[in-house]
């Protein structure tokens, strides 16, 4: 654990230390402006709730968060300092978590700064401060399951570009899979528990379902399941992979 | 202690490293010597926990560093090939990083941080991104990391390689010094750095072990060994005369130096400076040579590529 956390600090320098963090939050803070006040008309609708602003959160991660996660092992790879990290005396293990972690608070930080709009929401009327508060956390953990996903395509190449594309590309799908579109495709010919099996893996439902303000145990137990998953197949994809 | 027992590594169809064995105790300064793509750096990599040999076992101080890579690692101090580093940070934060990442205790990191930016005459640049620093500061940063945890094995990727002559000087000093209590392995086609630093040989080709000998003992097969070369007016006549003298094996005459091969292992010197005295002849240069590393290195992985 020693480990992870020395090279999430390291990482943290690191973003600070370019213009990758400062870029990123600005970008963020805009569109998540331009999502809530135009598109999701925040003030023409005349309830004080934060629901515009979480409602395009999935598509806003869907190209941000591979933004930052195509990086963190194509340039370790491209830059040879990967030979250097592995053969510093930490585990696989150690290195896939510190820089998840340090990604992952990063956009919590991204998050953080838009407080401005819920102090807002309270100032305009007297919204429901607990399902607010279930949201942020609801995004917060869809951004690590996005992350997680985009972490593991980065190891795959040394190739930025590459790793950003396929990013989005498992994302999309994965965000996809709850959509009614998706789902006609497979309704009338496989059975159900398959139909549920593929709702049931989508991004929107579950965090649609925590940033209603049910935090229910069941959502909680997917986003880890799927953080797990990837970045285990991170660690996986390093090991087979890291020389070449 | 390190000990390679029948290393191989193989990438589909072709061989990197073949069956390389050998044993370097403490005190050894090796220098793995080859032709580029020789197999050194996979050697290295396999040495340091970052490649999983295709077979054999390679053990650090009696750690399979295949089995328990983390604890090998931790008796390794490893400077990759082209000396990586994360170029935005600073001198200090990148290796403040590395003493953390080698267990130095919290207390004990900026104590360690600036032994090694002392040793390597960084404190100049310990500021600035390594990214800003030219090609010799990120080499001496490299090296930096790879000592900051005072290591037991040091392995070394072209340690000098785009340094200037004063900056190859220093660092060879530098690993001269650390050489009496330590096992150091560095890679490298440079000769003159083996003779300079080393005390044993291994010439690897083809991913095979080839020679593995002291420097002395390397120098001692070249064609070169014990002979006489000379700069003198008239050299083919004098040529001519010295072919007679039994302890003359053979005379060259390239670029107006005229080298005598010896007929056996000692007599030769003393025979020539005789002959010169006997006949008045107006040498400008003479030297008894010791053999030439480049042309052992040339005869020893020519031969190689030629069978």
């Amino acid at each position: 654990m020693r480990g992870a956390i020395n090279i999430m600090r390291r990482e943290l320098t690191g973003y600070f230390a370019t213009p990758v963090a400062y870029v990123f939050l600005v970008i963020f803070l805009v569109m998540t402006g331009i999502f809530t006040f135009y598109l999701g008309s925040f003030y023409e609708r005349g309830i004080a709730d934060l629901d515009p602003f979480f409602r395009f959160h999935p598509w806003l991660y869907l190209f941000l968060v591979p933004a930052i996660s195509m990086r963190l092992w194509a340039e370790e790879r491209h830059s040879g300092t990967i030979e250097l990290l592995f053969t510093l005396p930490l585990t696989s293990v150690d290195a896939v978590l510190g820089k998840f972690l340090a990604a992952w608070l990063f956009i919590g930080l991204a998050l953080l700064l838009t407080i401005p709009l819920w102090i807002t929401v309270n100032y305009l009327g007297s919204p429901d401060n607990g399902v607010i508060l279930a949201g942020y956390l609801g995004s917060w953990l869809m951004a690590g399951g996005f992350l997680a996903i985009g972490s593991c395509m980065s190891a795959l190449t040394r190739n930025q570009v590459v790793a950003f594309i396929l990013g989005v590309v498992v994302c999309f799908l994965f965000l996809l899979s709850g959509l009614p579109m998706v789902m006609n495709l497979f309704k009338g010919w496989a059975p159900q528990l398959v139909l549920d099996g593929i709702a049931g893996l989508s991004f929107f439902k579950h965090f649609a379902d925590i940033s209603k303000g049910v935090i229910d145990l069941r959502d909680l137990i997917y986003f880890a399941l799927v953080v797990g998953f990837w970045l285990f197949a991170n660690v996986l994809v390093l090991e087979i992979k890291k020389a070449e | 202690m390190i000990e390679a027992k029948s290393l191989c590594k193989r990438y589909g169809s072709f061989t990197a490293v073949n069956n390389l064995s050998f044993t370097v105790e403490a005190g050894q300064v090796l220098g793995f010597l080859g032709p580029n793509g020789a197999g050194k750096s996979t050697t290295m990599k396999m040495l340091t926990g970052f490649l999983r040999p295709t077979s054999g076992t390679a053990l650090v101080n009696g750690i399979d560093v295949a089995e328990d890579s983390v604890a090998a690692r931790m008796h390794i101090g490893y400077l990759p090939e082209g000396a990586p580093s994360y170029g935005e940070m600073t001198v200090r934060q990148f290796l403040a990083f590395i003493a953390r990442a080698r267990l130095i205790g919290s207390r004990e990191v900026a104590g360690s941080v600036d032994k090694a930016i002392d040793k390597l005459n960084l404190s100049a640049v310990s500021q600035q991104p390594i990214e800003t620093l030219s090609k010799g500061f990120k080499r001496r940063v490299g090296l930096a990391q790879a000592i900051i945890h005072d290591p037991q094995i040091l392995i070394l990727d072209e340690p000098t390689d785009g340094l200037d002559p004063n900056q190859k000087h220093e660092v060879r000093h530098l690993i001269q010094d650390m050489a009496h209590d330590k096992i150091i392995i560095i890679s490298t086609h440079i000769l003159e750095e083996v003779e300079a630093v080393c005390n044993r040989v291994m010439i690897i080709a083809d991913g095979k072990l080839l020679a593995d000998d002291t420097p002395h003992g390397l120098i001692a097969h070249s064609r070169y060994h014990r002979s006489v070369s000379m700069v003198v007016e008239g050299a083919e006549r004098v040529a001519s005369v010295l072919s007679e003298l039994p302890e003359v094996a053979k005379a060259e005459l390239r670029d107006g130096e005229l080298t005598l091969f010896p007929a056996a292992e000692s007599g030769l010197f003393e025979a020539i400076t005789n002959a010169i005295t006997d006949n008045q002849w107006e040498v400008s240069a003479l030297r008894l040579e010791a053999g030439r590393l480049d042309e052992v290195f040339r005869s020893i992985t020519r031969v190689e590529a030629a069978s």
